[in-house]
């Protein structure tokens, strides 16, 4: 058995341990730490495919970003108010079947369909000046540049809805309005009083 | 080596997981987010082995750009789920019957 496959059946197994953390742990806390272990795991996988740019790219904006949102959102509710767990044995069986027969089936698929290694013989490992970022720049800024453009205002408007989402005026607190500021005349301000002059 | 065969039923082993974490976890919305990151990274999975084995930038691309969306999709879910906690008092999926659908 060589390194390579050592490594690589270490992280899947340890992955897919994390896996089923996220699925079957009681804590969303810990369930989003499951996850983030997840996806350390998958980016080394990643990173035996090759794949350098991406595997990173999983680390920093997912683990990051994503999952730092997560562990906000999370923390920000409130845990105890999170239903315990209902329903989890009652699901348990069908659950369990339905992931079971889904698994069992794409298995058999990919076994007889891409279980010989004659038609997917290993890659030559690139040499030792590749770049993985730069092909992957090539691609997405000539022949995806396109997809690139649409994948720009996808993420502009998820931040237009995220904040148009979460933003609120709250009714009882006090603004100033700089617009009416700026118009407001010497009437509205001062008050000339006529009276008779003090002795 | 590790032939192809190995990634990709990883990848079927953590889809199918995150299947099944959707059903037992249908109470908790939070837990059904990431079963949905999950189910994202088992598809990934796939794009990157095929795209290595057939030495195609392409797949790569492609995740990329799912990359994107998911980020996307975990941003607006989370502002869904606080606007909903503010409203409601409660992320309970029973408790969502507004709709009475």
């Amino acid at each position: 058995m060589d390194f390579k496959l050592f490594v690589f059946w270490l992280f899947a197994l340890i992955l897919i341990g994390a896996a089923v953390g996220v699925i079957t742990t009681r804590n969303p806390v810990q369930a989003a730490l499951f996850l983030v272990l997840a996806f350390f795991n998958s980016a080394i996988i990643w990173m035996l495919m090759e794949a350098e740019f991406l595997s990173i790219t999983l680390v920093l904006v997912y683990v990051g970003a994503v999952m730092v949102l997560f562990l906000f959102v999370v923390m920000m509710l409130d845990i105890n108010l999170l239903p315990q767990r209902e329903g989890f044995t009652k699901y348990l069986p069908w659950g369990g079947l339905v992931g079971a027969a889904i698994v069992v089936q794409m298995i058999i698929l990919i076994r007889v369909k891409w279980g010989s290694t004659e038609d997917y013989p290993a890659p030559v490992p690139k040499e030792a000046g590749y770049s993985n970022t730069e092909e992957l720049g090539l691609a997405i800024y000539t022949d995806y540049l396109f997809q690139f453009e649409v994948a720009a205002m996808i993420l502009l408007v998820a931040i237009i809805a995220a904040i148009a989402l979460t933003m609120r005026r709250r009714p009882d607190t006090k603004y100033q309005t700089p617009g009416e500021q700026v118009q407001v005349k010497k009437e509205d301000r001062l008050r000339v009083v006529s009276m008779e002059a003090e002795k | 080596m590790i032939p192809l065969s190995h990634y990709l039923t990883l990848g079927a082993i953590l889809f199918g997981l995150s299947i099944a974490g959707i059903i037992l976890n249908r109470k908790n919305i939070i837990i059904i987010l990431m079963s949905i990151e999950l189910m994202l990274l088992a598809v990934n999975m796939n794009f990157v082995a095929f795209s290595y084995f057939l030495n195609d930038t392409a797949g790569q691309v492609f995740v990329f750009f799912i990359l994107t969306v998911a980020a996307a999709e975990a941003a607006i879910g989370l502002a869904i789920l606080v606007v909903l906690f503010r409203n409601r008092g409660s992320i309970n999926v029973d408790d969502l019957n507004e709709l009475q659908g």
